[in-house]
């Protein structure tokens, strides 16, 4: 370059960066929590699905209202009950450039079978993906899935020779310390790219020019950063250095509507809110009650159903940001039923009668196990039933910890009395039956963790996953909810309410089942 | 040839320099009425909140009695439970005091017990206890506390009763974390106090080790002890707090002072100011005046300032 040319170039530089600049919209939002890794096969929830669904895609995928659309797949079609046809998208691209294939999909799920995988309730139903052609595969169930396509939309394909290079043809699993180049870098073919990832720090994405669709919003880069303290994330929002957050602390819902550069994004969220209680072994774990277990008596677990005060918990410490559910799925969610969802009345009198009917006229002690950072309000929540439970003689021993304790702990069944919160991330009730309700067997009731059991619920719940008249299909569901609710299998509360907040400057869709997908966004 | 430390401290020069220091006689009776307190919250405080029965949702979040809102039942306004912020304060206080005595006691006796030994007996024993020190030394307490305190939940028996084993974990990880300053301290002033004539002559005339150590020498190196002790329980206090703030201490349903800064916390944008200045504030003037106090025992009892 020679001293002529020299200023002229720079000035041409100069331009090409102001040009740049105009375009570039960086979008930085925070979360509570870390996603735990960036495979997308190492954790089935939300967080975790939220943001790797970024990079990563599905065959089929949720649209802005929550439907069906097509994703890698350009469409499906269900050849024999048990065997579904997807046609798959042609000239996509995987971020590295190589381009996504029928071998890529039948890779993707082998290695969400892995014992490894968290992915494989997902997959546990199919028996065989078979290549028809580089762009069609035909997927094999075990038994007729007739919702397949609404169970994989957070089920995100990988590149399989990016896999086998890397050595990530196995998933992350945290739970035995397997790490593998998956757990730190992604290769997709999302709308955004994984530009940098520092766990529990920050992760960056950059927008992906060679993606194969329209990005609704304008973002270019995503900077996204836990902030677990609630006070923090509200003042990182308040004062600009963040652009977006979830969850807001309901407390601080009322004056972050006040603040004229923040808005406040409050709507339903599919998760359901309960109890669980151990009603399998002879002998609870943490109970001063020896050689019987109460919570096997349907009149005990009533007892606690009917101590609790729900409104007293919604208006006090959800702030009214809750909608007491006695079904265990959400309104949205296919198979909720308005006329079942009547709870039985808040009655202290009821539950000190029925657990003296049931032997414990003095009540017992119970240890309860409760998370104090995952769902809103959590550790609140606990609080408040213990002293509910108080009022009519159970004395609740509280534990409450936080999720990277609690649910290693709960998910061995270690606990005699727990809350958890659940999504049916198909939107159907039968994923709720399936591994919330009906007994642990094989894949089924994995996070039922008090095994509560009943085998007309059980015979149910199998023809449920099979039937593809909706009519005779939901008339199964209202009779499976129903022997639920009659025996308090569970003790439902409440589906919360999602609340985001952001800037004004900054717009987005959002989601019931709380994923923010970033491509809707944009910054002003 | 010294008089004993026990002995100098009930010495009138002492009392007479806590006549003549108005901050120490202020801090002294800040400390008093707040562990008077603590002691009698049984007795005193308006409502138990401990005791799960008596709490009412539909009371909590009330602002402080003399606010619009406020109730004279909650002189000093409720919690999101519906908790009474003066009664926990008071029962707080009691769960952060025990804590902050206990942890020091453990401490100084620990610490005290291998200064003792490593100064007196000396050679290999020493080197490897003032090891052991250095290393623990180079992290911070609240470190090898959080520490401690994990792995204790994890091996201690899970039936035990919740209360009882945080505060027992509290203490003993407070404690542990905290016994080198002792240990050190006193190992000085062992191996200085050994070769004086008088614990020669009690070991000529063939007095045993363990007696001379506690006999003759304890009472010699107590002095500095004492002082570091008084100190420490405002520390071990401030570490009970920032353990129960990272919810790893007492059980949410019996809270101490530093769950409670902790829950307010969450509220300081909310509007709910008295749920963290009021403990926030107690917590504030016990750490100051046990302080305050320690800092005038040292110089009470310090020669060279006489």
């Amino acid at each position: 370059m020679t001293r002529r040319t020299a200023p002229i170039a720079a000035a041409a530089l100069a331009a090409l960066l102001l040009a740049a600049g105009a375009h570039a919209k960086t979008l930085r939002t925070a979360d509570q929590g870390d996603a735990v890794s960036m495979d997308p096969h190492s954790l089935n929830e939300t967080t975790q699905l939220g943001f790797t669904g970024n990079v990563y895609e599905p065959l089929v995928m949720r649209d802005a209202s929550l439907k069906l659309a097509p994703a890698l797949a350009t469409s499906w079609k269900q050849l024999s009950p048990t065997v579904w046809r997807f046609e798959l998208r042609r000239g996509v691209r995987f971020h590295d450039g190589t381009p996504f294939t029928a071998d890529d999909v039948v890779f993707t799920f082998q290695r969400a079978a892995d014992p490894g995988s968290d992915m494989r309730g997902v997959v546990g139903q199919v028996k065989e993906v078979r290549k028809v052609d580089e762009h069609a595969v035909e997927v094999v169930t075990t038994a007729p899935v007739p919702i397949l396509p609404d169970s994989l939309t957070s089920f995100y394909m990988m590149s399989k020779a990016w896999c086998e290079t890397n050595g990530a043809t196995r998933p992350v699993d945290k739970r035995k310390g397997v790490e593998n180049a998956a757990s730190v870098r992604a290769n997709g073919t999302g709308p955004f790219r994984l530009r940098s990832r520092e766990p529990g720090v920050r992760t960056v994405l950059v927008r992906n020019p060679q993606y194969w669709g329209k990005i609704e919003g304008n973002v270019t880069e995503v900077v996204w950063t836990p902030i677990g303290n609630d006070a923090t994330r509200v003042a990182a929002l308040k004062s600009g250095e963040i652009h977006l957050m979830q969850p807001v602390p309901v407390q601080d819902v009322d004056r972050l509507k006040q603040d004229p550069n923040v808005k406040v994004m409050q709507g339903p969220e599919l998760r359901t809110i309960f109890l669980g209680m151990d009603s399998k072994r002879d002998e609870l774990l943490y109970s001063n009650v020896k050689g019987k277990n109460p919570f096997k008596d349907r009149r005990v677990r009533q007892a606690v159903y009917q101590a609790i005060d729900i409104e007293a918990i919604r208006t006090r410490i959800m702030r009214g940001a809750a909608t007491p559910t006695n079904l265990m799925i959400a309104p949205g969610v296919n198979g909720f039923n308005a006329e079942l969802n009547r709870r039985p009345p808040h009655d202290p009198e009821a539950a000190r009668r029925l657990l003296a009917e049931a032997g414990y006229p003095g009540g017992f002690e119970v240890r309860m196990n409760c998370p104090n950072d995952r769902y809103v309000n959590d550790g609140e929540i606990c609080q408040a039933v213990a002293g509910m439970l108080a009022r009519v003689g159970v004395k609740v021993n509280l534990e409450a910890e936080t999720k990277n304790t609690y649910f290693p702990k709960i998910l061995s069944r270690n606990t005699s009395f727990y809350l958890l919160g659940w999504t049916p991330t198909t939107y159907d009730a039968h994923n709720t039956l399936f591994n919330i309700m009906a007994t642990p067997e094989g894949g089924r009731g994995v996070f039922n963790l008090g095994s509560w059991s009943n085998p007309r619920f059980d015979a149910l719940t199998a023809q449920i996953g099979v039937e593809t008249d909706p009519a005779k299909r939901k008339a199964m569901i209202d009779e499976a909810m129903k022997i639920h609710a009659d025996e308090f299998g569970h003790v439902p509360l409440h589906q919360q309410a999602l609340a985001w907040a952001a800037r004004k400057n900054v717009a987005t869709v959002q989601r019931a089942d709380n994923m923010i997908m970033y491509r809707y966004a944009t910054v002003d | 040839m010294s008089t004993s430390a026990l002995a100098r401290f009930l010495d009138g020069d002492v009392f007479h320099s806590f006549r003549g220091s108005p901050v120490a006689i202020g801090a002294a009776l800040v400390a008093g009425v707040m562990i008077l307190g603590a002691v009698l919250a049984p007795w005193i405080s308006p409502h138990d909140p401990f005791d799960l029965k008596s709490l009412d949702l539909n009371n909590s979040l009330l602002p402080p009695a003399w606010t619009e809102q406020g109730q004279r039942a909650f002189p000093l306004g409720s919690d999101d439970q519906g908790r009474d912020v003066l009664s926990t304060i008071l029962y707080g206080s009691r769960i952060s005091l025990l804590v902050g005595l206990a942890s020091v006691a453990f401490a100084m006796a620990l610490g005290v017990g291998l200064g003792l030994l490593s100064g007196y007996v000396g050679g290999r024993l020493d080197a490897f206890i003032m090891r052991v020190a250095d290393v623990q030394l180079s992290f911070p307490a609240i470190l090898i506390a959080l520490l401690i305190n994990g792995v204790a939940r994890a091996v201690l028996p899970s039936d035990a009763n919740i209360d009882a084993m945080a505060l027992a974990v509290l203490i003993g990880s407070i404690g542990l974390a905290n016994w080198v300053q002792y240990a050190r301290t006193v190992r000085g002033s062992t191996m200085v106090e050994k070769n004086k004539e008088y614990v020669q002559a009690a070991r000529v005339i063939g007095v045993g080790p363990a007696t001379i150590m506690v006999r003759h020498v304890l009472p010699n190196v107590l002095g500095p002890v004492l002082v570091i002790g008084t100190i420490n329980v405002a520390t071990a206090i401030i570490t009970e707090a920032t353990l129960s703030f990272l919810g790893v201490g007492v059980p949410p349903t019996s809270p101490s002072l530093g769950t409670m800064i902790n829950n307010g916390n969450n509220f300081l944008y909310s509007g709910e100011w008295w749920l963290v200045v009021f403990p926030g504030a107690a917590l504030i003037l016990l750490c100051m005046s046990v302080n305050l106090l320690g800092d005038w025992l040292r110089d009470a009892l310090n020669p060279r300032l006489q």
